[in-house]
């Protein structure tokens, strides 16, 4: 006997048991439901998002791949400007000046890129993020590549067990991320001092817009909102974090434009710098 | 300004069936569930298909339009042109009964299974008191009406049936965080979401979302929300240790 009373009357309702070490096809086509055959009957272009995914964060991540291994171009001395892939630098192999915060590390040998310790923060902080997940899982993975779209995957478990439970960290890299942002935040102003006193160039502007995009981003995350005040009971008890969480969740209703934008943001911050670095083009100065 | 749309329609049940072509009329102001209606006043008066309101309201008439999963009743002819074939098949995570009509109990045996409004011991029912502030998050789930659009689309459960026994579905995950978020509640919920219904299936892709016909932000608001929950339990040790020291549950 169930311990729940049946509904009006009714007989409680039971799963149709399945017999689960049964070979299963990929798609929805199990026995009981209709016999559709289609993988999905949708008519739209539902693979294009997919795609542009795929193509935005290949390039993101072929860029970023060729470029921490680099060990070139990431300071521009004379305007004092340090691309935020390599803030900060902390090894005695830096250019000299561009390592504000000391450098703590010995010369590193060649095959380990100067940024070894803050990008593995950065891509685990994009990595397990709330919307990068939906984006790869269903562009790069598949599970599901769109909406009604049949994943080709025949078992699936989500993210119940090791290695995707990992995601579950994601408050710790927005911490640590969070760290280095207020060091990139620290570098966009240092970029309006260089040595020769105040100046103001195309790229302290996109350093400084970059910046802001990244805070957007940051601060727009599930776990930042859950932290301010998602994780209360009672609104009510606490007026200032319930301000500030209903702050947090208008960005983070924002929060797939802010991942984009701020991504893209990072790839033309740097290239500016690597290209003004390389002498490709010189910094457009509007002061000093 | 009447036109001859071209309809597909599935018509079977659970042994087997296909795919049937129409040539059916479309009026001016006219939604899907009108020209299946329309169907079965001419053409096929068997066409079996659940509905009840036509207002979007009741949840009856779930049905996938072109693929997609759709309320029949709210989905617009004018949103196709006359050139374009509509296909209608029954909701494909469910099994069928017939024609356009499928059998929704998975959702009735998830909903029991989500432990009931634990109010705290003493209070009686008419004796609750809370502030606006503290139910208003939690409102917005309730405009649900039960359509199961997103437990249809969700593809934990779509694309594998031997998922539906450790997985309630988006929907009730959805109930369960409401109960969570409630100020009055006082079980925990966030051990019983992740162990006994299922959470961590879920993979934040969003289609539950996409296809709520009531707009509610489920994995934002809901699914999300919960998951942090569920890490400050059980993966975070901070947050442990921080409610171990200060003894604030409740907060
Ligand atoms: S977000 Fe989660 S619950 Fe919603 S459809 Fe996707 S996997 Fe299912
Ligand atoms: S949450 Fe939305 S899609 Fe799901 S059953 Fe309720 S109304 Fe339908
Ligand atoms: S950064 Fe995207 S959810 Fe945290
Ligand atoms: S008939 Fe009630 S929602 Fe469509």
């Amino acid at each position: 006997m169930s311990s729940t009373p049946p509904l009006r009357g009714d007989s409680a309702p039971t799963l149709p048991s399945v017999d689960a070490s049964a070979p299963q096809r990929a798609g929805t086509d199990f026995p009981g439901r209709a016999r559709i055959g289609e993988r999905t009957l949708r008519t739209d272009r539902w693979w294009l998002q997919p795609l542009v995914t795929v193509t935005v964060l290949g390039i993101f991540i072929l860029y970023t791949g060729v470029r921490i291994f680099m060990r070139d171009y990431y300071w521009v001395e004379e305007y004092s400007y340090l691309t935020p892939l390599f803030s900060p630098c902390l090894s005695d192999s830096c250019a000299p000046g561009s390592s504000h915060l000391g450098t703590p590390l010995p010369e590193l040998p060649f095959f380990i890129p100067l940024p070894f310790l803050i990008f593995p923060i950065l891509a685990g902080f994009r990595a397990t993020c709330y919307y990068y997940r939906k984006a790869y899982y269903r562009s790069f993975w598949l599970s599901p590549p769109a909406c009604a779209v049949a994943e080709p995957h025949t078992r699936y478990s989500g993210e119940t067990r090791f290695p995707l439970l990992v995601q579950n960290a994601h408050r710790y890299f927005f911490f640590a991320a969070s760290l280095l942002l207020l060091i990139n935040t620290y570098d966009a102003i240092l970029a309006f001092f260089p040595d020769t006193g105040f100046g103001i160039g195309l790229g302290s502007l996109i350093l400084v817009a970059n910046v802001a995009l990244l805070w957007g981003y940051s601060l727009s995350c599930h776990s930042c909102r859950h932290i301010t005040g998602g994780r209360l009971k009672h609104f009510s008890k606490h007026p200032l974090r319930y301000k500030a969480w209903t702050i947090i969740s208008k960005l983070n209703a924002r929060h797939m434009q802010f991942a984009w934008i701020s991504l893209v943001s990072v790839m033309v911050t740097d290239l500016y710098i690597l290209a003004v670095s390389a002498g490709w083009i010189s910094d457009l100065r509007i002061v000093g | 300004m009447s036109y001859a749309a071209h309809f597909r329609v599935w018509r079977g049940d659970a042994g087997g069936g296909e795919l049937q072509d129409f040539s059916v009329e479309v009026n001016e102001g006219e939604v899907v569930l009108d020209i299946i209606h329309r169907l079965q006043a001419t053409q096929a008066g068997d066409l079996a298909v659940r509905w009840n309101c036509k207002a979007g309201k009741c949840g009856s008439c779930s049905a996938e339009i072109n693929g997609r999963p759709r309320l029949l009743c709210m989905t617009r002819m004018s949103t196709f042109t006359e050139a374009d074939t509509i296909t209608v098949t029954p909701l494909r995570a469910f099994p069928v009964i017939r024609d356009l009509v499928t059998d929704v109990s998975f959702n009735y045996v998830k909903a029991r299974e989500i432990p009931a409004f634990a109010p705290p011991k003493g209070v009686a029912a008419g004796d609750y008191r809370m502030e606006q502030i503290d139910v208003e998050r939690s409102q917005e789930f309730r405009k649900c009406i039960e359509c199961f659009l997103c437990q249809n689309v969700c593809h934990v459960v779509r694309d594998h049936e031997d998922n539906k026994d450790s997985f309630a579905g988006p929907r009730y995950l959805m109930r369960i965080a409401e109960l969570d978020m409630h100020p009055l509640d006082e079980m925990d919920r966030t051990k019983q979401a992740q162990d006994e219904h299922g959470l961590g299936y879920c993979n934040i892709t969003k289609c539950c979302t996409e296809v709520c016909p009531e707009h509610i932000k489920i994995t934002d608001n809901a699914l999300i929300p919960m998951k942090e929950r569920v890490v400050d339990r059980k993966f975070d040790p901070l947050v442990w240790l921080g409610s171990r020291i200060r003894r604030r549950e409740n907060v």
